[in-house]
């Protein structure tokens, strides 16, 4: 074996080491660090499970974030497979639309739902002039819920459409002509032709829900996700070495679940927002 | 084996959602057990008439499409209990060759045991034991063919329908997979209609080729038939090849380019009319000139291996096309002189100049 190649290639490596470095385990290994070296030690990596308010936060974020990515994967199958097997007038527009909040930071996601659910909102006062009660939801469970998938569906509903157009037809109609009912087919031919951009859009759709920050930011008053709390601790409390531990455990679980998603469907997954 | 399935199609037209006539109303009377093809040019409403029996499309209001005494122009697919092997295969990717062949028997609740049964018979009958285990992704297109006949026949189609599935193949393979088809076929005793444009695999396919040109049925009958008396000028060209001359039928023959054709035996002419002549390169023979019809000057000779073709230049607008047996090469330039089998004679009225 040669190693010639390999020592060409070092000063090609540098750079690449250098920012690596930089960039990346440098901030990584000194957010571990600073997560053990709190007045606690080590036990600060204990705290998010002694510390109510630590878990309870962990396992909100865990529940939003799992039900976020169900809901939107369901809704934007049978969205996105009406859109690729319909033409209506208008279909062109709405599948340019379906792709806007893409372009909201969580700030103005958070701001509509507020619009929609909030003291003022439309819903309030539509339930108001209806039954006298004002309908509020927009700071609870409910408001993060509704502006977690307004962001989500997007980024799903474009990968189903991608995959269902590539889906051949003739699939399914030898699926029909072998007996096979609407349910069967879909759960035989069109969710298997699905899979694989349905585990990759749904792990982006966790990622980006367990680290989303703006829209919650923007709503929460009654309950804490993960982000907030991380931010909580460190900007009002001071407690870096809890910020810091959390953040750990939010990449952690985050980036698992890419992972294990990634080895499932082969492609590749990055997350985003 | 059941009794097998009489296909009647009654004034089944198409017009699809874009306004498309892709189908006048057509009548169609199949018999059970018969193979019948649909033959045309890309575009003719083959597959769309194929659908329309399948239940994968609906004919427009009024057309009805019986299974023996049943109306099941209501039905969907699934309910039809037809056999449909696709161009592009459509196995399910997703599913082993075993798989993908009990699919029809999974889906209609037969026991593990009948499936495994079925599956093994199938695979037996297709010759393709072997490749049991495999997955869709390993197949080469020919095996893949094989997998599909044998997952739409499994279910005991009452109806096989094929739309184009020897197409996507090379040459060496079609012929190959249409005789193992054709074989197939005869030993079921299934009714099966058979869409495909290449005419040399309808002939050998065929109990019944049914021809059709622009939605509509230019002409039904044997491949015989079909060959020899063409009924319409579309059916004469698309048919084999083609010799076509100008010519002027009288009391006692077809002048032609200054040649008395005789008529066939028993064929009386009333008046004077304008015909078009078409006789087929077979029936053509070189003779020696003072007995010849015509006389043309070889353009071009194509060596076939078997035979010869020549085109002859001089006889008509166009060239004519004839076929000699290969022995002697013929040079071109060549004068040489031809005549028609009375037998391979075919009449249409007169196309106007
Ligand atoms: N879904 C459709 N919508 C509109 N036009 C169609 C559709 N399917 C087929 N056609 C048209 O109908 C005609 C017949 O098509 P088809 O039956 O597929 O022909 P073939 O199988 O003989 O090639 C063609 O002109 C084709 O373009
Ligand atoms: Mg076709």
């Amino acid at each position: 074996m040669s190693h010639t190649p390999f020592l060409r290639l070092m000063p090609m490596l540098i750079p690449a080491g250098i920012t690596f470095i930089a960039f990346f385990l440098l901030p990584m290994v000194k957010l571990a660090v600073v997560g053990a070296t709190g007045d606690a030690g080590l036990a600060a990596y204990a705290s998010i499970l002694t510390t109510p308010r630590h878990w309870e936060s962990l396992i909100a974020t865990l529940i939003l974030s799992i039900s976020v990515t169900a809901v939107a994967l369901m809704i934007s199958t049978l969205a996105g497979l009406f859109l690729v097997r319909n033409l209506f007038p208008g279909r062109e527009v709405l599948v340019a639309m379906l792709t806007f909040p893409l372009a909201f930071p969580g700030v103005v996601i958070g701001f509509l739902v507020i619009l929609l659910g909030g003291r003022q909102g439309l819903v309030g006062e539509i339930s108001q002039a209806l039954t006298g009660d004002k309908v509020v939801f927009a700071y609870s469970m409910t408001g993060l819920f509704i502006g977690y998938l307004y962001f989500s569906i997007p980024r799903v509903i474009l990968t189903i459409m991608a995959a269902a157009e590539k889906l051949d037809p003739a699939l399914e109609e030898a699926a029909r002509s072998l007996g096979a009912s609407t349910w069967r087919v879909l759960v035989d031919v069109i969710l298997p032709a699905l899979k694989p951009g349905l585990i990759a859009s749904g792990a982006i759709c966790f990622a980006t829900s367990m680290g989303a920050f703006g829209t919650a930011f923007t709503l929460a008053t009654q309950i804490d996700v993960l982000p907030m709390t991380i931010y909580t601790e460190f900007t009002l409390n001071a407690n870096i070495a809890g910020a810091a531990t959390l953040s750990i455990v939010l990449g952690l679980v985050t980036w698992l679940a890419l992972f294990v998603a990634r080895s499932l469907s082969g492609a590749t997954v990055a997350a985003s927002g | 084996m059941s009794e097998s399935t009489a296909v009647h199609i009654r004034q089944c037209a198409k017009t699809f959602a874009d306004g498309t006539r892709a189908l006048a109303p057509v009548d169609l009377e199949i018999a059970g057990g018969e193979t019948v093809v649909l033959l045309g040019p890309s575009g003719c409403g083959k597959t769309t008439l194929l659908r329309i029996i399948a239940g994968l499309e609906t004919a427009d209001a009024g057309g009805q499409v019986l299974f023996n005494a049943q109306d099941v122009t209501a039905l969907p697919v699934e309910k039809r209990n037809v056999g449909m092997v696709f161009q592009s295969y459509a196995l399910f990717p997703n599913m082993s060759v075993r798989e993908n062949i009990a699919y029809g028997l999974r889906v209609r609740k037969h026991t593990r045991s009948q499936r495994a049964q079925r599956v093994a018979e199938m695979l037996s009958m297709m010759h393709i034991n072997e490749l049991a285990d495999r997955a869709v992704s390993q197949l080469s297109g020919g095996q893949r063919q094989r997998v599909a006949l044998a997952r739409a026949i499994a279910v005991r189609p009452r109806v096989l329908l094929l739309d184009e599935p020897l197409t996507a193949l090379d040459a060496l393979l079609r012929e190959r997979l249409r005789i193992e088809i054709d074989s197939l076929l005869r030993s079921l005793g299934i009714t099966a209609i058979y869409v495909t444009h290449d005419q040399a695999e309808a002939m050998a396919l065929a109990d019944r080729i049914v021809v059709m040109s622009q939605g509509r049925i230019a002409q039904q009958g044997t491949p015989r038939d079909v060959y020899q008396n063409p009924q319409n000028p579309f059916v004469a060209d698309f048919i084999g090849t083609v010799n076509r001359l100008r010519g002027t039928l009288t009391e006692h023959g077809v002048h032609a380019q200054g040649t008395l054709l005789p008529l066939g035996k028993g064929l009386t002419v009333s008046a004077t009319k304008e015909v078009d002549l078409l006789f087929r390169p077979e029936d053509m023979r070189i003779v020696p000139a003072e007995e010849a019809q015509f006389i043309g000057t070889v353009s071009s000779a194509f060596y076939l291996g078997d035979r010869t073709r020549l085109l002859l230049a001089g006889i008509g607008d166009a060239p004519v096309m004839v076929e000699v047996s290969a022995r002697e090469p013929i040079a071109r330039g060549t004068e040489v002189g031809v005549s028609i089998d009375p037998q391979g004679l075919m009449m249409m009225p007169g196309t106007p100049s």
